[in-house]
């Protein structure tokens, strides 16, 4: 049987609606994941493992967040200080943020996270914990990386 | 003037625009998508110099528990003070020598008298300076409770503090 082609001028349109449905649903998923809490993070930092670390329920008051690499230099939100005696001003203000806050809150109540670096030396560490010691702060976070059993 | 539609109009949205816009919102949202690997804390305890507890009945059972680094940052050995003798743990590795930290805290914590007496056991680290921070939290997480067979948790020692040693 010999096809012959139509002379209609009829535009041929598609059903769109799946594409358009599937392609919200894609939407709604990447909006729910996107994380935009990068800034208090530093991707070069490799955190030791751990089973056992609880994974945090609740956010504190008011939560600094320390980035600490091997050469004893400190990123605390997106900027970098070569040495830990420069912090000193940074979590002067920080304090005095916490304090002027909605709620407010005490600088032995303010949750420092430490997020250092694996290969860095334990003394290092406590450099920085002595730093913040010194600034009154008394509550002290180690995080991990979780590790599934 | 009274609008009639007839009865054959065929009313057509055009969604062009719209599909355009949602391609873009999507290209978006693929691009600065990152899968974040889920993070976990130890809570450790560094009260000011000063502040600790006066009254001798609230006064925890402490554990030392000395972290000796060798070459290169790496454990060598650990002690274990618990007011009553010191010991050094044995491992042929690493992982044994903090199973052996796992075995006694476990030990420590289980035969820790009564339960109901209310005195918690507390472990305060001496960490050598040198020593690699990856060590210093396997040493926490072995004191911080033990992994069971069937995947549950037992939950050892929750107070931890570290000894100041930035003096060394």
């Amino acid at each position: 049987m010999r096809y012959k082609n139509k002379k209609s001028t009829e535009i041929l349109e598609g059903d769109l609606t799946p594409m358009i449905d599937m392609t919200f649903q894609l939407i709604a998923f990447f909006m729910l994941l996107i994380n935009f809490s990068e800034v208090d993070r530093a991707e070069e930092i490799v955190l030791p493992k751990s089973v056992l670390a609880t994974p945090p329920t609740e956010r504190p008051d008011y939560q600094i967040i320390l980035n600490l690499d091997p050469d004893a230099s400190v990123v605390f939100a997106g900027t970098r200080y070569p040495q830990i005696s420069t912090l000193g001003p940074v979590l002067i203000q920080e304090i005095n943020n916490a304090k002027r806050g909605r709620v407010s809150v005490a600088a032995k109540d303010i949750a420092v996270i430490i997020r250092a670096h694996e290969d860095t030396p334990t003394g290092v560490v406590q450099e920085l914990i002595a730093k913040c010691q010194k600034e009154a702060m008394e509550d002290f976070k180690f995080r991990v990386k979780d590790q599934p059993y | 003037m009274k609008y009639e539609p007839t009865e054959n109009e065929d009313v057509k949205l055009n969604m062009t625009s719209m599909i355009d816009i949602v391609f873009q919102l999507l290209v978006f949202f693929i691009l600065t998508f990152k899968v974040v690997v889920q993070e976990g804390d130890y809570n450790i305890k560094m009260p000011l110099e000063g502040q600790a507890s006066n009254s001798i009945e609230d006064d925890p059972e402490l554990i030392r528990v000395m972290l000796r680094s060798g070459d290169s940052g790496a454990i060598s050995t650990i002690e274990v003070d618990d007011e009553v003798e010191v010991k050094t743990l044995g491992g042929d590795t690493v992982a044994g020598l903090f199973e052996q930290l796992n075995l006694y805290i476990d030990s420590k914590v289980a035969g820790g008298s009564d339960p109901e007496s209310g005195v918690e056991t507390e472990v305060e680290f001496d960490i050598d300076n040198d020593l690699k921070y990856g060590f210093t939290v396997r040493g926490i997480e072995a004191v911080s409770g033990k992994q069971l067979a069937d995947g549950t948790v037992k939950k050892l020692v929750g107070s931890i503090k570290l000894k100041d040693n930035t003096s060394k």
